[in-house]
């Protein structure tokens, strides 16, 4: 497969434009990892070809890169990539529970997808919500405090094509295709949805506004 | 008693913080494009202000090392990689006030004489990718980035680039790497990056968190920020609670606040439990016990008692939780996220890995903790950079003292604690 005439235009106006930001060109590889993977809904060989074309670069350069980064994907992920952090901090607080029931539940392990190609899993690291433990993402958006059974449910809603609203980000999940777009630096203009912070972000603000705290004038 | 002190989260509970509306008028960088550049560096010299990324490096000595009039690019790249386990600060940050970051980076773009500024965000952090894309276009629009922006002669383009999840290119030179459109592995220093960064040309790099604490700074006097904090680590910092803690959350407070203090505003340790340890800067910094309480949360005091402030991610754990357990979990992460570049690094977190598994499992003795710290002693100072030296700190520690607990394992041939305890939906 390579891409069709049409799509190659599409990729390449983008890539363009992606290239175009950086005082040198090889510093757009990332991004246009992002933009292919955005197209096949992981890096395929056409993808790591383009990159190389865009770039100049041999096509063993592009792909000693991408199997660095773990964002990228060797095979097609789910139009919905859930993660769930199992680092220490969130694993003791339930993460290692809610990947065991997960998993059982769903049939699949790490780094596969269903057969209906709606979902994959993914064992994720820290990812900076700590004090939201235990944590998931889908398309790298925050579901913050899951349990065992908040996480059935969410992947069951997912498999069924039902409207999900992250805990901190835009009133309607988008596909891991789209998400991997803004990943290349191409906005969807979904900013403005959702919290500006939630939860345990506003926990010291709170505590200070009771009591009266300031900084120094 | 100490007190919290809300700067960079004082506008986080407005809906539309993020927003130019929601955040103001970005006075700071307008005052400071009336000043000398020289003036802003040795104003943020004079504050005290130390790198909010876990080196504690001073700010304005770092950007104070960049030639000048040396003919070639400079570059302002901003370290927002944030992936230190427990380190949960920045993320809320840029995802509430992207613009007190976005007036940062126009203010120390300014000082270090550079035209250009990226901000390496991660990549798995999609709607604060969002808020950073629309804070920058925000600014662009009203004339604060770009071409001769807020009316002088100053141009600078600023550019949000996502990273592809790596854990090591938050050590600086392999996001510099990482930015180049190469494999993010470290680079041998020196040259450092303020002479030789990004393509080679004059490069300051900088935490999120310090970055966004420099409008204050210019808006409200290097004494200002210097009046909060202790004698050496001056003015405020986000402290990062974790755990089980009855209200987790984000503290903003003066550097040398202790976990005491802040425990007490976050109502405790969960119900009906102790501490047993914690972090007091992340999974790389040693972790502390219930003796180190009052130990003042700044470089020096957390230094003196064998751990480093670090990111203030203070990841609690309460009784039912297994240090061992913990331990492992922490190195197979460092082996996951070991670059490959060194072989200290590469083949050492692999090695623990393995016996630390064994461990935990209980099949060990008392030699294999002499076996554990001599693979340690066989990572720290001998890796090409600080994640195969931070990959050892649970490893010396948790043996320092929780010795008896290892000695346990073995001794009963198995795991003494359930980890069914230690969830959110634990029995009380």
């Amino acid at each position: 497969m390579t891409y069709s005439p049409e799509v190659r235009e599409r990729l390449e106006t983008d890539a363009k434009e992606i290239i175009g930001r950086y005082p040198k060109a090889r510093s757009a590889l990332l991004p246009l990892l992002h933009l292919v993977q955005a197209e096949d809904g992981y890096v395929s060989d056409d993808g790591h070809e383009f990159c190389a074309e865009m770039l100049g670069l041999s096509k063993a350069e592009v792909v000693g890169v991408s199997t660095f980064y773990t964002m990228y994907k060797r095979k097609p992920a789910g139009e919905f990539h859930v993660g769930v952090c199992i680092n220490t901090l969130c694993a003791v607080m339930g993460g290692d529970q809610i990947w065991s029931e997960l998993t059982e539940h769903m049939g699949i392990g790490a780094d596969e997808t269903t057969a209906d190609g709606k979902v994959s899993l993914e064992r994720i690291e820290c990812n900076a919500a700590c004090d939201f433990a235990p944590v998931m993402m889908v398309n790298w958006e925050f579901f913050d405090n899951q349990t065992p059974a908040s996480a059935k449910q969410l992947v069951d809603d997912l498999r069924d094509g039902k409207d999900i609203t992250p805990t901190r980000g835009p009133k309607k999940l988008c596909s891991f295709k789209d998400a991997s777009r803004i990943l290349a630096g191409i906005p969807d203009g979904l900013a403005g949805d959702g919290p500006a912070a939630a939860g345990p972000s506003l926990e010291g603000l709170r505590i200070a506004k009771a009591n009266g705290w300031e900084a120094p004038k | 008693m100490t007190t919290l002190t809300p700067i960079l989260t004082k506008n986080w509970d407005l809906p539309n913080s993020f927003t130019l509306e929601g955040y103001g008028d970005y006075s700071a960088a307008k005052k400071a494009l009336g000043m000398d550049p020289d003036t802003i560096i040795q104003a943020v010299k004079d504050s005290g202000l130390r790198g909010r990324g876990g080196a504690g490096f001073p700010t304005g000595m770092k950007w104070g090392f960049i030639p000048q009039n040396d003919g070639k690019p400079h570059y302002l790249v901003v370290n927002a990689d944030e992936s230190e386990p427990g380190t949960c600060k920045d993320i809320p940050l840029m995802m509430a006030n992207p613009h007190a970051l976005v007036e940062g980076i126009i203010i120390t773009a300014y000082a270090i004489r550079a035209n250009h500024a990226f901000i390496y965000v991660r990549g798995e952090v999609l709607h604060v990718i969002r808020r950073l894309h629309a804070a920058v276009r925000e600014a662009y629009e009203k004339g604060f980035l770009g071409t001769g922006i807020m009316g002088s002669g100053f141009d600078l383009e600023l550019v949000v680039h996502s990273g592809a999840g790596a854990y090591i290119c938050g050590e600086e030179t392999a996001l510099l790497d990482s930015l180049e459109g190469f494999r993010g592995q470290p680079r041998l220093k020196p040259p450092f990056p303020a002479v030789a960064g990004l393509y080679a040309a004059p490069t300051v790099i900088n935490n999120v968190e310090s970055i966004a604490s420099v409008p204050s700074i210019i808006a409200n006097g290097a004494d200002w920020f210097a009046g909060m904090g202790t004698e050496k680590s001056k003015g405020f910092g986000i402290f990062s609670l974790s755990g089980h803690v009855t209200r987790p959350g984000q503290y903003e407070a003066p550097l040398g606040i202790t976990l005491r203090e802040l425990l007490d505003m976050a109502g405790g340790i969960r119900e009906g439990h102790r501490l047993k340890f914690w972090t007091p800067g992340g999974s790389s910094t040693p972790i502390f016990t219930d003796e180190h309480l009052d130990v003042p949360l700044d470089f020096e005091s957390v230094g003196a008692k064998g751990s480093m402030l670090g990111t203030r991610a203070l990841q609690i754990f309460d009784e039912t939780t297994c240090v061992l357990r913990a331990t492992l979990r922490w190195t197979e992460f460092y082996a996951h996220e070991s670059c490959g570049k060194c072989t200290p690094c590469r083949e050492g977190t692999y090695w623990l890995k393995q016996v630390l598994k064994r461990l935990e499992a209980g099949q060990g003795g008392e030699e294999d903790l002499a076996t554990i710290t001599d693979i340690a002693d066989n990572i720290l100072g001998r890796s090409f950079c600080a994640l195969g030296d931070g990959a050892t700190s649970p490893i010396y520690s948790s043996v320092k003292y929780f010795r008896d607990e290892y000695l346990k394992h073995f001794e009963i041939g198995g795991c003494p604690f359930d980890p069914a305890l230690s969830t959110v939906w634990g029995p009380k």
